[in-house]
């Protein structure tokens, strides 16, 4: 029983967060590798070798794999699926992107979002923006799964593993990159972030959404929004938390402003402390809240930014 | 160029899906569906491409229980020049498996020659976001997921990417499937008169026999469970209140 294991590389860089987590929710199923792919993956593989759990790791370092393109990186990952019995990646959007492809190559059903491990064929994942959590049993000779980091405790550290060179596939050469639009930002990264403070349509505007980036800044949070505030204009997409964005789970959750659709609390119900800010007492979001305020957040927020 | 659009009936995104006392799974009976989403905006950015000359048709087709009709109708009141319907299931509570789905829609796009598929990126009752994927690894196409913009030129689709931490511009080459993100555009609403026209436009029905695909899910599901409850905390009356009871919960 192995596990070959998706290693999150960005420009270079391995995301320890996602990938440690990927490998403490999988690696009571078996040796894991872990795959680290990119036109520079050398210096990742090393931080991959050195989490608790990791047997080997595989580096493929070439310009086809530069920008995460599921065509080529899913090649790579099939022909190297020979030896593994689970495929895993943590799931982010380039592993979204990635491993569905890669599931239907192998003729088996993508396991989307794995929640918990019950044992080598069984896993939970939500269904209905969590409303519901399905136990799923694959039949599949070869299982595919992404996991949802937020579920999961990061395996710590443990003594280095050994960094192999994997034998490169073919580009299939059915897609090349154009270019990347990434915002700098010093702000933590959203779903590894301790602390998340989110803003809804109640902020009004962009511009208001200054507001939330100050309280963020003052507590070193990453800031969120609701579905509402991005279809609004107010915030960039990335910034999306719940059921079709991003799954968070910080030590404090402050809501500013979001009334707390279903498809929202989806994204953020695992957080450890919420706060929820509404001017509006009846909004469903203060029935999941720890501390409930009811106020107008342009008079709330700079109060409570100022006196953290 | 003709456009292919996979369309999915589910659970309406206002309704809260509730699960079964007996753990069979989310009741959808006498529930409200609707078109998914994410699909309403795929349809909607085949239909621009045909309002901008850049397609000449738009086929939608849906794959599910015959009542998924009522999804194209939809579908071809928004604008879609006909539609196909593979009846895969005869149970509502029966979901498809987006490996199933996509080997249906593989056959059907080998009858059809589509240049470009436009789906949806999630369906929002089984959040599986794959079926574009797999598609696009069964047929052996480009495939550019979470859209947020589509610009056609020449043989070639470039297409901005929503992906972590901002936007990923691609190109792929045509013929390709893209997965359409929330930002793409703003689906219309079909006007009267052509909901009452789309009752006169073709729709086919076919089922998941004469394409030879077996159905069978792949993913047994064993039980379907509530997911754990988060109770309501307290009322704070101030700024000062709260901040005295963050820190004695030490979170700041």
């Amino acid at each position: 029983m192995a596990v070959l294991l998706l290693g999150e590389v960005t420009g270079g860089e391995l995301n320890v967060d996602a990938t440690s987590k990927a490998v403490g929710a999988v690696k009571a199923l078996g040796d894991v590798t872990v795959l680290c792919a990119g036109s520079s993956a050398r210096e990742a593989a090393q931080e991959a070798a050195k989490i608790d759990g990791v047997a080997r790791v595989l580096v493929a370092e070439d310009a086809r794999y530069g920008h995460r393109l599921a065509e080529p990186t899913a090649a790579l990952l099939v022909s190297l699926a020979g030896d593994y019995e689970h495929i895993v990646a943590p799931a982010t959007t380039d592993a979204k992107n990635i491993m569905p492809r890669v599931a239907a190559l192998l003729d088996a059903m993508i396991i989307s979002d794995a929640s918990a491990v019950i044992d080598a064929e069984t896993f939970e994942r939500p269904v209905y923006a969590g409303n519901a959590i399905q136990t799923v049993k694959s039949k599949d000779a070869k299982k595919v799964l992404t996991v949802r980091t937020a579920s999961f405790e990061a395996a710590g550290e443990g003594s280095p593993a050994p960094v192999e060179d994997a034998t490169l596939a073919d580009d299939p050469g059915l897609s090349k990159w154009v270019a990347d639009e990434f915002a700098e930002s010093d702000r933590p990264e959203l779903t590894s972030a301790g602390r998340v403070v989110s803003g809804g349509r109640g902020v009004g505007s962009k511009e208001d959404f200054a507001l939330i980036e100050k309280l963020a800044d003052k507590l070193g949070a990453a800031v969120g929004a609701s579905r509402a505030a991005v279809d609004s204009g107010y915030a960039p997409n990335d910034w999306q938390v719940g059921q079709t964005g991003k799954v968070v789970a910080p030590e404090l959750y402050v809501a500013v402003g979001i009334s707390g659709a279903i498809q929202h609390l989806a994204g953020m119900k695992d957080s450890k402390v919420i706060v929820a800010i509404n001017k509006d007492e009846e909004a469903p979001i203060f029935q999941i809240a720890d501390y409930g305020l009811v106020g107008d957040l342009f008079s709330v927020v700079p109060e409570l930014t100022e006196k953290l | 160029m003709k456009v292919l659009v996979p369309v999915k009936r589910v659970i309406d995104y206002n309704v809260k899906a509730r699960v079964k006392a007996d753990g069979s799974g989310v009741d959808l009976a006498n529930v409200k569906m609707s078109m998914n989403p994410f699909d309403e905006i795929a349809v909607e950015e085949a239909i621009r491409l045909k309002e901008k000359g850049v397609a000449e048709e738009v086929v939608a087709v849906s794959i599910g229980v015959k009542q998924a009709a009522e999804t194209l109708r939809t579908a071809l009141a928004m604008g879609a020049d006909r539609a196909i319907l593979v009846v895969a299931a005869d149970d509502v509570h029966q979901d498809i498996e987006p490996l199933a789905v996509a080997k249906i829609l593989k056959a059907v796009i080998d009858e059809e020659q589509p240049k470009l598929v436009i789906a949806g990126k999630q369906a929002i009752d089984n959040d599986m976001n794959a079926t574009g994927q797999m598609l696009s690894a069964l047929l052996g196409w480009s495939q550019a997921t979470f859209a947020s913009k589509i610009e056609i030129e020449g043989e070639a689709a470039k297409v901005t990417r929503e992906v972590d931490g901002g936007l990923q511009t691609i190109e792929v080459k045509l013929p390709a499937i893209v997965t359409a993100d929330l930002r793409l555009n703003e689906p219309r609403y079909a006007s009267l008169p052509n909901i009452m026209k789309a009752k006169k436009k073709p729709l086919d029905e076919k089922t998941a026999a004469d394409y030879g695909v077996d159905v069978t899910p792949r993913l047994e599901i064993v039980s379907t469970g509530e997911p754990e409850g988060r109770k309501a905390g307290i009322k704070v009356g101030s700024v000062d209140e709260l901040v005295s009871k963050l820190k004695e919960a030490g979170v700041v």
